[in-house]
Formats: structure tokens, sequence, C-alpha cells
């Protein structure tokens, strides 16, 4: 074994582009000292990580960091798929942001400079090719939004959410270092690979005890990173206070990450007939009590937290069918990956247009709010009421928001090649539950205005500085906040492009 | 590609384009203006689709020697466009003798409506925003009939759900929200279980080609009887069979006046086509084993439904119950797997569009003019609007199933195919639905007595006799066509008994 590692630079330009865009923001802020600067550098760092990836990922498969056959690094068509998303992601995101910059109460540097490093780690996420590497990887991804979500100044509800954010999240990171110790000892080895080719060699190391808490740690650990079932109770009290674009990224980028840990351990390292079952149950666990609890929801963003969790179970469904000697086959292996990447690329599509209709409904740098906040939003804003029902009814699942349909289909469909028609039952009956409160939003946008004899005396929400609340977030809100309604365009139109075409999504991500 | 095959599409194509059209123009009339028109291109392009058949109107001769190919559906025209391989999914859509009468009641109904609202606005919203949605529902049925990809048609099936929904919140009666929402729920509910069952069948068998598929071509008979239970109960929310009938009469009255047409004419019929193109047609096997369920049940649909008439005391709720009745006569036709029952389902599901779809306009007339439609305070309808409740009584009988008006053959037929198929159980549910046809005399009879007889209530007494043109005008072609159905019905058997002959031969 030499040495010296030759290291492959092509394959490292998508980190090197979104740490050196961190680099540049820090930069920005410190030579130039203005938010629009700071912003535009933000949002060209990443752009150039959309156009790195792009690159690197349309040719072969690019290993480095290797100690014999295995790889630390591996950049092939997923992890280009990861990176290019976190980093749309990412600008949407800036894009939301604006108002909330523009408002003053949060530091633009600093802001930017998190979110340029929570997609570093994104974006080395989805090349992962060991245990520590992908450990490290999403916790960069997470480490920079404890700071985002309690970045708001002056806000209770945003500490609050803060610390239960950074501890629940604490807690889940020592738990799968843990596993992956525990892991190292009874195998030997941390490399995805080799974890995978040792358990098909060698089935007796499955029956240590060892082994099996080593599974069930690393696995749990990650769970609490999607938020599943039962480790989701920090996720809607850290997305209520968060600023909104940071929710937003909560339930997109970072969901998008724990969902690529858990499918790279899942898919690689760990022993399906182990993991399955396990998955299964948080699946059915997941959707079920994620729809319920939304019924009851009355605040938006959590409303909309609850259902992330709910679509959370949804992405892990088709990897429940592993459950089963069915779904075990090869074929029914790749089908069940590629399905709940793609459901997580549909789903963090419409969320993201359903978060940017929320900002682009709210005044500057106020939070969510109250489902009644929306009610006749129609009237005031119809080109975004139509989108904010188009992205709520997609995750509904539900023509006009074909992607939606498309990524339940594709579910569905997996399970049913796995053999797990009982899961497919439940996504079913699940899809009905998740109808009802997204109909109830969609159709109180359009319901008559709340009675203007409401006395002002008892004081608006903290957060609504805008006097009058959201009724005076006219046209002239339209006009300031064109990165916002960008983004709300951008996603609206790719929520219908690849609900017109979801073959585009479908073979990304079976590469 | 040939006339036939661009007529499907344009029969698609136009009202989608046409929704978008009219969502965009800014003046409401001329909106509405542009709908109608396009409703009425659409109905023109989807008349001609007839002229590829293989058998006259008249010819009730041997059909003509099965094509090589054996396949149970032969389109007139299709069309078979990739779409999603990775999902299995085509656009594959063609037309044939089963198919084409709904489409072109569909096509019919929806230019109906659409004119109506040239008229007529219902409170709510704007009437721009009214001709859209009913021009997107068209797609979505026309679509769900058109379609021969399994996957296809759960789509179409899905597009007409929440337009259907925004219908009723947005221009219904009083208690819209909730019945809007209970619409929606209950389909929902159906549509989930047909996106499992196709996939059920696709998963097993490779393919979502209806045309391949049909015959139950090499699924397992565990996989036939689980698909054609989840598929039969996918489609019994949606026609709807008794018990799972309980969204259908608070939809139906509150929907506005098109709302209801549109659903009683057409929606419902989603179901009963579905039933017999999908489910019989895809898992004969399971079809076979379930009959004698679906026999019991579409009984018990027809006697609970008539019951219920019988005690109703709102006119529209009465009409909705009177689609239980009528559509457990469609589903008994469909049960006994016979060629006659199949026949006297097509017949009863286009007798039902029409008449019920004229029910329906008329009970809006009178609740607009009258402003309630309680039965206990209309009454003596003849005196102060005799056309309207001569149009009335006329739409009433025909649906009870006078012989030479639209309602009589799937009633007969049906109880006629039960009876023929034999045996104790279905002779009892023979001379079952016997009783429910004369029950639905009973109750049709008795609404007429209340609301067109005796002395002018106070709500009836300012009533004029005139009738509005435009109304004229949309109910003209309903009263025509159920009286050319009910003397002429070979109108629909005559291009039907093709493909229900082939799909029997499949079935034994």
């Amino acid at each position: 074994m030499s040495v010296v590692q030759s290291v492959d630079n092509v394959a490292l330009l998508p980190a090197y582009l979104a740490a050196g865009t961190a680099v540049l923001v820090l930069l920005a802020d410190l030579l130039v000292a203005r938010t629009r600067v700071t912003v535009a550098a933000a949002a060209l760092g990443a752009t150039a990580t959309v156009v790195g990836a792009v690159l690197v990922g349309a040719a072969e498969e690019r290993r480095t960091f290797c100690v014999g056959p295995d790889c630390s690094y591996v950049f092939g068509g997923r992890a280009a798929l990861v990176a290019v998303v976190v980093a749309l992601l990412t600008l949407g995101v800036l894009g939301l942001s604006g108002p909330l910059l523009r408002a003053g109460t949060t530091p633009a540097g600093e802001y930017c400079f998190l979110l340029a490093a929570s997609m570093t780690g994104g974006v080395v996420l989805g090349a992962a090719g060991d245990l520590i590497t992908l450990i490290v990887a999403l916790e960069t991804l997470t480490l920079p939004l404890y700071v985002l979500v309690g970045l708001r100044r002056g806000s209770l509800a945003s500490v609050e959410a803060a610390v239960t954010f950074f501890v629940v999240s604490v807690v889940a990171t020592t738990l799968t270092l843990l596993g992956a110790a525990l892991l190292y000892a009874a195998t030997g080895a941390l490399h995805l690979g080799r974890l995978g080719a040792l358990f098909a060699e060698r089935p007796e190391l499955l029956d240590l005890p060892l082994t099996t808490a080593a599974v069930a740690l690393i696995v749990l650990g990650l769970a609490f990173k999607v938020a599943a079932v039962p480790f989701h109770a920090w996720a809607p009290a850290t997305y209520d206070g968060a600023p909104l674009p940071v929710a937003a990224y909560l339930s997109t980028a970072s969901k998008l990450g724990g969902v690529v840990a858990l499918l790279a351990v899942v898919q690689h390292a760990l022993p399906a007939g182990v993991t399955g079952p396990v998955l299964a149950l948080l699946a059915v666990l997941t959707m079920t009590v994620g729809n319920l609890v939304a019924l009851r929801q009355r605040r938006t963003v959590r409303l909309l937290a609850w259902s992330s969790v709910a679509q959370a179970g949804y992405i892990l469904a088709p990897l429940g069918a592993l459950a089963l000697a069915a779904g075990r086959a090869d074929d029914a292996r790749a089908a069940a990956y590629a399905a709940a990447v793609a459901y997580a690329v549909f789903f963090v599509v419409l969320e993201l247009g359903a978060f940017a209709a929320v900002v682009a409904l709210r005044p500057a740098g106020a939070d969510g709010g109250t489902l009644d906040d929306l009610r006749g939003a129609a009237r005031r804003r119809p080109a975004v009421a139509v989108a904010l029902a188009l992205a709520l009814v997609g995750l509904a699942g539900l023509p006009p928001g074909l992607a939606g349909l498309f990524a339940k289909v594709t579910v569905v469909r997996s399970l049913l090649d796995g053999g797990a028609a009982w899961l497919a039952l439940v996504v079913a009956v699940n899809a009905v539950i998740g109808l009802a409160y997204y109909l109830r939003v969609a159709a109180l946008l359009w319901s008559a205005a709340p009675a203007p004899a409401v006395p002002a005396a008892d004081g608006p929400a903290p957060n609504d500085h805008v006097p009058g609340g959201p009724g005076s977030a006219g046209p002239a809100l339209a006009i300031r906040a064109w990165p916002v309604a960008a983004v709300l365009v951008a996603a609206t139109v790719a929520a219908l492009v690849i609900g017109v075409a979801p073959q585009l999504v479908l073979d990304l991500a079976a590469r | 590609m040939s006339l036939g095959e661009f007529l499907l599409v344009v029969v698609l194509a136009l009202p989608a384009v046409g929704a978008a059209v009219v969502a965009v123009v800014r003046n409401d009339r001329a909106a509405r203006v542009v709908g109608t028109a396009v409703a009425a291109l659409t109905l023109l392009a989807a008349l001609p689709l007839v002229a590829g058949r293989e058998t006259g109107w008249f010819a009730y001769a041997p059909l003509p020697a099965a094509p090589a190919s054996g396949a149970a559906v032969r389109p007139w025209h299709r069309v078979d466009l990739p779409w999603v391989p990775g999902l299995d999914l085509r656009f594959h859509l063609g037309v044939d003798g089963i198919s084409w009468p709904l489409v072109v009641l569909t096509a019919l109904l929806t230019l109906l409506c659409c004119g109506y609202t040239l008229w007529k606005v219902p409170d709510g919203g704007s009437g721009r925003a009214l001709v859209a949605l009913l021009l997107v529902v068209e797609v979505g049925i026309l679509g769900t009939f058109l379609a021969l990809d399994l996957v296809l048609f759960f789509v179409f099936f899905e597009v007409v759900l929440l337009p259907m929904y925004a219908v009723i919140a947005g221009w219904g009666g009083p208690d819209r929200r909730r019945a809007a929402r209970k619409f929606a729920l209950y389909t929902l509910f159906g549509s989930v279980l047909l996106l499992v069952g196709v996939f059920v069948v696709v998963a097993a068998a490779g393919t979502g080609d209806v045309v391949a598929l049909t015959g139950g071509a090499g699924l397992s008979r565990g996989t036939q009887l689980a698909a054609f239970t989840l598929l039969a109960i996918a489609f019994a929310v949606k026609s709807p069979l008794w018990p799972l009938h309980s969204w259908l009469p608070d939809a139906h009255t509150q929907a506005p006046t098109v709302g209801s047409v549109i659903l009683a004419g057409v929606l419902l019929k989603m179901g009963t086509y579905g039933l017999i193109r999908i489910a019989v047609g895809v898992a004969p096997e399971g079809a076979r084993w379930a009959a004698p369920v679906l026999g019991v049940l579409a009984v018990a649909a027809i006697l609970v439904g008539s019951l219920v008439c019988l005690a109703q005391t709102e006119l529209k709720r009465l009409i909705a119950y009177s689609s239980v009745g009528h559509m457990g006569f469609v589903l008994l036709g469909v049960a006994t797997l016979t060629a006659t029952g199949l026949q006297a389902a097509l017949i009863g599901n286009v007798a039902h569009g029409i008449i019920t779809g004229l029910l329906f306009f008329l009970a809006g007339a009178v609740k607009d003019r009258a402003h309630t439609g309680d039965l206990a305070d209309l009454g003596g309808l003849r005196e102060t609007a005799p056309r309207l409740a001569g149009l009335l009584g006329f739409a009433a009988v025909a649906s009870l199933g006078l012989p030479g008006l639209a309602g009589f053959w799937g009633e007969a037929f049906a109880v006629v195919a039960a009876v023929r198929v034999g045996g104790p159980l279905w002779l009892t549910l023979a001379a079952l639905a016997a009783v429910g046809g004369a029950l639905t005399a009973a109750y049709f009879l008795r609404l007429l007595r209340q609301v067109t007889h005796g002395r002018p209530s106070p709500a009836v007494e300012p009533l004029t006799p005139g009738v509005a043109r435009a109304e004229l005008a949309a109910w003209a072609p309903l009263v025509l066509l159920a009286l050319a159905v009910g003397l002429a019905p070979t109108l629909v058997l005559g291009v039907a008994e093709a493909p229900v002959e082939a799909l029997v031969e499949v079935l034994r």
C-alpha cells in the first residue's frame, strides 16, 4: 500500500466549489459588507456548485481517497443528483431569505456563510463512501442549522427551537457514531461497500449481539435526522420557531440529507434482512402519525412540518419492502432505492414551492403565522395562492399536482414489485388522510376573508412588524420581493415539468 | 396519423387547451362564450369517432370474424405513445362501442352545462372559473373513457377529483364545504384502492396495456382475486354501490345545477365503465368469483335506494338517491357477466346520464324559481308553470322506466339477464330487482303528485309559466335523446354489441 494517496481533484470539484462559496461569502462580508453583495456571492457560489456537480456527474463515476478497493469518496450519478439538488435548494432558500435579510434583524454575512457551509455538507454527503465521512458530512450539513434556527434576534421561540434542535440532533449523531464504532469493533470495517461484502460473506457476523446493537443504533440515529416517528418530536417545534426560509431548508435540504445518509447505509452497508422490518415499521408509524397529527394543526408551519414528517414516511416506505424476501431480489431492491430517491426529489420540489408561497404571502421577516392568516389569500394574491394550492395538492398526490401523483405512484409501484401489498395499502390510506388537511388549507385560501371587526387591541403576533398584518402585503411587496417570486416561479415550473415528464427524475434516481 | 387518431387526441386536447384559455380571458362573459364554443367543438370532434367501427347500427348479424390477434378489445381508433416508461405508463387511447356512447354523452352534457352558464352563473364565484373547471372535469372524464392503459386510466380518474371538489365547494349550496370534502375524501379513498389494484396487475403482468390484459392473460387466480377486489371497491365508491354511496346524496344536493348534472350524468359512469372495462376485463376470474356478492349488493342498492327515496322530503336529494337505485340496476347487469347483462348495463348507463341530467336541470330550475327544494313547500307546479311541470313529469316517467323511453331498456334487461343466469340466487335477485323497479315507479309518482298536482303552494304561487330560451336549449337535446334512445335502443346497443360479445367471449 502506498503511503501517499493520489487525490482525484476533479471528483472533489463540487465539494471545493461548495466550500469555496463559504469562504467567498466570508470575504465578501468582510471586505464589502453589503447585504446585496454577500447574498450575490452566495448565490454565485451555489450556482457554480450546481454547474460543477453537473459537469463531474455527467462523466464516469469517480473515486478517490481509496485504500485498496474501498474508497471514501465516490462521486457517481446519485452523488451528483444529491449535490445538484442541495445546491439548488440552497439557491432557492437564499432567494426566500431576501425579505428576512432586508428586514435587518438577521446578520446577512453569518446567515449566508452558514447556509453555504451547510450546503458543503450536503454536497459531500452524497459522495460519502465510509461511515465516518458520512457522519461528518451529515454533521457539516446540520451543525450550521443549529445557529441558523436561532439566528432571529429577539425571538424567544427561535432560541427555544434552536436548543431543542441542537440537543436532539447531537444525541442522534452520538448514537450514530456509537453505532459506527460498534460496527467497526464487530467487523473491522468502516467502508460501506466493504461492510456490505463482509455481511454477505460471513453471515455469522449478523448473529453477534454487538452487530445487532450497532445496526440498530445507526438506523435509529439517522431516523432522528429524517424526523421519523418516534424520533420526530423535535421537528414541528424547530420548524415553527425557525425563520421561514430556514424552516424551508430544514424540511427540504436537511431532510434530503438524512434520507441520503439512511439510503447509503441501508443500500451498501447494512444487511437488508435486518434493516427492512425496522424501516417498514418506521415508515408506517411515520406516515400515519404525521398525517393524523397534521389534521389538528392550526399554525401553517407546524402543519407543513407534520406533513413533512408524514412525507418522510412515504420516502422510507419503499425501503420497508426490503423486509420481505421478494423485496430483496436485486431488481426489487434497486427499484426500492430508486423509488425512495425519486420520491425525495419530487417532495423537495413541492415542499420548496409550498414554503416559497407561504413566504410570499407573509409580511417580510414574519413567521408562518396561523392558518387563519392565509384565509382569503386568493383574493389578494391570486397567483401566489394558485402556486400554494398546486404545491399542497401535489404533496397530497393529486392532479393537477402531477409531480406528487407520480411520486406516490412510484412508491406504490416499487412496493408492489417487492410484494409488500400491505404497505402499499397503508400508503394509499394515508394519502386519503393527507388530502383532508391539504385540502383544508387550499380551501382556506379561497374562503371569505375574516371579518375586519377583530380588535387589534390584543396586539398582533410579535413578529408581525408590518402594521395591519397580512392584509397589507399587497402588490408593493410582490415587487420588493422579486427573489421570492423568482423562487416560487422556479419551484412551480419545476413541479409542472417533472409532473409532465417524471421520467427525468426516475432516470436520475435510478443511476 | 389518420383522422381517427387525430380526433382522439383532439377530443382530449380541446377542452384542456380551452380550460387554459378560459382561465386567462379577462372578460367573464367572453370567457364563458369561449368555453361553450370549445365544448361544442369537442362534441363535434367526438361524434365522427364512430366512423371507424366494424358493424353498422342495425346489424344484429353475427360478428365479423375475430381478428387473428384474438384481442378482446378492438378499438376503432387508437393512439399509443410512450410517456413514462419507468412506471409502465403509456399515452394509449382508443375508442370502441363501449366507450363511444359515454364519450358523446360527456361531451354533450358538458356543452349543455357550459351553455347553461352563459345564461345563469350560480352564486359563489366567477362564471369564468366555473366553466374552466367544467372543462377540466371533461378532460378527466373523457380521458378515463378513452384510456387503454391502466396507469393512464388511473391518472385521468384522479384528474376529475379536485376540479369537481372545487365546483361543489365554490358554487354549491349552504352546506357545500362539508359535502365537497366528503366527496373528495370518499372518492380519493376509491382512487387509492384503484392505484393499488392497478399496480397489483401491472406488477404481475409487467404491462398496463388494457388490450393485452383483457381476458386476464397470464394472471394467476390469486392475483385476479386480489385485483378484482381492490378495483371493484374502487369503482363501487365512484358508482356508487350501496353501502359506499353516502357521499353521493350530499354532493349532489349541495352542488350547483351544472355540477349535479355532470356528477350524476357522467361522473358516476366512470365507476361502472371502469368496472366493465378494467375490473371485469382484466380479472375475469375474480369477477366470476365475486359476481354473487356484487349482485346481492346491487339489488340491495336498488331496494335501499328506492325505499330511501320514498321517505325523502327534498327534491334534489330524492333525485340523488334515485341514482343509487338506478346504478344498482346497472351493477346488477354487470354482475350477471352475460352479454345481455352488460348490454343492459351500458344502455342503463347512458339512459341514466341523459334522464338524471335532465332531472337535475329541472330540479335546479324549480329550486331557483321557488327558492325551496322542500317537497312539502312545493305543490301545484302545473297550475303556475305548466311547461316546467310537464317536463318534470316527462323526466320522472322516463326515469321510472316507462317502455318507449330510455330508462326502460337498462332496467328491464338487467332483470331479464338475472333471470337467464338462473339458479335460486339469481332468480331471487331478479324478483327483488323487479320489486325495486315498482318502488321506483312509486316514489317518482309520489314526487309528481307532491310537486305538480294539487293547489299551488305559497312558494309556487308567484311562478310564471315562462321558460327561458337558454333553459329550453339545455333541456331539449336531453328530452329528444331520452325519446330517441327509448325508441331506438340500437343507437347505443348497435355500437356496443360487438365489443360486449368479445368481452363475454373471454369471460367464459
